[in-house]
């Protein structure tokens, strides 16, 4: 009986804790995407015009972030009946965005960032009570022009 | 010491190659953010003890690799990957390589 109550609770902070959490984290991702909206980021090799350009440098962003006891759960669910994993999918696109902002805040004043490419990992993936939670890393070339 | 993910450096010219330069490091966590960690499983969130720690452990391995290319005599990296592999519970192993070359 207390099991059950202990796992309730434990759910429903989840639900409420992680869902204000995100919310606020979507909201922050939106703001800051359009602060960087200027620098153009690709992940081709080669800068656009090669003319001018004072030197390069690279950039990098990374961040871990865990899932709530709510999602881990659900997850739990959907691995019974298949499907989309929509708890998941959210979590890792906030965990992509995130990374990729932080390599723009690292690439303060270059002109655009070249060669973007992310890399995720589970943390601890092979360890009894494995802690749900994945680090996104992005790193990218930017390239600084002449005034 | 320039480094880079893209092949060549623009409007500069590479006059000789060092070949593959490398760095790695091994990390396990600690107990403390361990226990940090696991209090964030519940409400999910961000874990910054585990991004700056694996911050820390990338900028390491980068200073290694750096350090070969310099003992090499080589003035940049160009083309550089990192990757990531768990080696056991609790120990992830952090990788960084590039290629050390002279620019002009």
């Amino acid at each position: 009986m207390i099991d059950i109550i202990i796992v309730l609770t434990l759910l429903l902070l989840g639900f409420i804790f992680g869902s204000i959490a995100e919310k606020n984290h979507y909201k922050s991702i939106r703001r800051r995407e359009n602060l960087f909206k200027h620098i153009p980021t690709i992940g081709l090799k080669n800068p656009i015009n090669p003319d001018n350009i004072r030197t390069t440098r690279l950039v990098v962003g990374n961040v871990v972030i865990s899932v709530d006891y709510f999602k881990r759960f659900m997850a739990f669910i959907s691995n019974i009946f298949g499907g989309n994993v929509s708890s998941y999918e959210t979590l890792i696109d906030r965990a992509r965005r995130e990374a990729i902002l932080r390599l723009k805040e690292d690439a303060k004043g270059a002109s655009e960032i070249i060669n973007l490419k992310l890399e995720a990992s589970s943390i601890n993936k092979s360890a009894k009570g494995s802690i749900g939670s994945i680090e996104m890393f992005a790193y990218a070339t930017a390239i600084y022009r002449k005034k | 010491m320039i480094i880079t993910n893209i092949e060549s450096i623009p409007n500069r010219e590479i006059i000789s190659h060092f070949g593959v330069v490398s760095g790695s490091t091994v990390r396990a966590k600690h107990v403390g953010r361990d226990l940090m960690a696991g209090l964030k499983n519940i409400f999910g969130g961000e874990l910054v003890e585990y991004t700056e720690l694996l911050n820390e452990s990338r900028e390491e391995a980068m200073g290694r690799m750096k350090k070969e290319a310099q003992s090499l005599g080589a003035n940049a990296i160009l083309n550089v990957r990192f990757s990531t592999s768990s080696v056991a519970a609790g120990a992830s192993e952090l990788y960084v390589y590039g290629t050390a070359v002279k620019i002009a």
